[in-house]
């Protein structure tokens, strides 16, 4: 299993803009569905029996942790990186949609592997306890996700997952009603960009774009809006379905992360403030509008492909 | 976006982590690749960073001047808004805005303040009288 087979078996790829919520006083927009979401379709898919939990009781959050890590059961743990105590100072706000494994304990310490350090850390258990109840909006609770059995995976079973997974993932992009999700909330934030610069100001408007840029190549996401990796996922996916065409369409979704990189750098223009007309806000709406259709015309295309 | 593409600008991550990125190698095919960051990010970063030391510069007149009860700062200090606040103390977001009045602060039991002061991580008295 890889990053990508399991980041596109659980349609993992998704945009929406979620109207009148701020997050850190900027909009609310998200490249990616949940990740829990994520995991447990991509188990379902794969057949692995997995369990999710949330806590009202720190004590039992911790009893429970504990219990499965002397089954030798890694455990994946929600957490907020506000009071992370790794984190590069400068990345820790409160965001509480992060997840790190748990997968030991040594001298009174929890071995952690997040997949934002490079190498395994630690933390005390009552560091972990501050990071698993913190407050806020997507509050953790506390949530495990953890795998109970891990049969081997059948080369079929791999198939028909990969299958449902490119399904689904055109259904979310292509087809939720209303039209603030999938392709139609690309357009959407398009809109909104174009009213920044006279409804906030100037430094608002510039901060909001910030905030795109952040949630778009915030790490973990592999580049371009998590972009770069479903088409990573496509093309293993076309060795895997022995199908050329998967790897097209692939083509057509590195060119929707190479056009939100672009559209970064151009973002980056008005918020480090050499660009501050109407008409750069205009470019930032129009270029999101060109990603929306070169996504649109790639979703579409993938779900015409028989699988 | 190309192996060759990727960009290795040093920022905040330096001397924490570098971070996996998907790029296309010389044969065309996926791989992950570690960057040690994009200079788009950290300036992107830096922007938000500097709206929040406004954002504190502005309470910490406000609270000084009377306008505003120390319950201000301190959220900005802590970049917490009110469900973050509100899920530290247990009290309701209207609840909050009105403790942020220093009139009605000035009234607040010491059993409420101290809710405040341990969601900041500080001690009642510099919730009282806060060094700014």
């Amino acid at each position: 299993m890889t990053e990508p087979l399991a980041f596109g078996i659980g349609s993992g790829l998704f945009y929406i803009h979620i109207p009148f919520m701020t997050v850190n006083n900027g909009p609310a927009i998200s490249f990616r569905t949940m990740p829990g979401a994520i995991f447990k379709r991509t188990c379902k898919a794969l057949g692995v029996k997995m369990e999710s939990r949330k806590f009202k009781s720190h004590d039992e959050a911790q009893k429970v942790l504990d219990n499965l890590l002397q089954r030798g059961i890694p455990v994946g743990c929600q957490v907020g990186v506000f009071h992370l105590i790794y984190f590069p100072k400068a990345y820790r706000f409160h965001f509480n949609a992060h997840n790190l494994i748990v997968f030991g304990e040594e001298d009174g310490k929890y071995l952690i592997s997040d997949p934002i350090m490079e190498t395994t850390t630690t933390l005390l258990p009552d560091e972990l306890e501050k990071v698993r109840f913190a407050k806020g909006a997507l509050a953790p609770k506390g949530r495990i996700n953890y795998a109970l059995s891990a049969a081997a995976i059948s080369n079929a079973q791999l198939r028909s997952a990969i299958k449902s997974g490119i399904k689904r993932n055109c259904r979310d992009m292509l087809h939720i009603p209303g039209n603030i999700a999938g392709v139609k909330g690309i357009n959407y934030t398009a809109k909104k960009i174009e009213g920044w610069r006279d409804k906030l100001g100037e430094k608002q408007a510039a901060l909001h774009l910030g905030q795109i840029v952040r949630m778009q190549e915030e790490i973990g996401t592999g580049g371009g809006g998590f972009r770069f990796l479903y088409a990573a996922f496509l093309d293993q996916a076309s060795e895997i379905m022995n199908n050329d065409k998967l790897l097209l369409v692939s083509d057509k979704i590195s060119k929707a992360g190479d056009l939100w990189r672009d559209s970064a750098l151009q973002m980056s223009g008005i918020f480090k403030g050499r660009l501050n007309s109407q008409k750069d806000y205009i470019d930032s709406a129009n270029l999101m509008r060109e990603i929306s259709a070169v996504e649109k015309d790639a979703f579409q295309q993938l779900s015409k492909i028989k699988l | 976006m190309k192996k060759s593409e990727l960009p290795q600008d040093a920022g905040h991550l330096a001397n924490f982590t570098r971070e996996v990125c998907y790029v296309k190698n010389e044969e065309g095919k996926y791989q992950a690749e570690l960057s040690v960051g994009w200079e788009v990010k950290s300036d992107a970063l830096d922007n938000a960073w500097g709206d929040i030391e406004d954002r504190i510069k502005e309470a910490r007149t406000d609270v000084k001047n009377g306008k505003l009860s120390p319950i201000a700062y301190f959220m900005e200090l802590e970049l917490m808004d009110f469900v973050v606040l509100s899920g530290h103390t247990g009290f309701w977001k209207w609840s909050i805005k009105r403790h942020r009045k220093p009139a009605v602060f000035a009234k607040l039991s010491d059993k409420k303040l101290l809710k405040y002061a341990d969601a900041f991580s500080i001690t009642l008295e510099e919730l009282k009288k806060p060094n700014i």
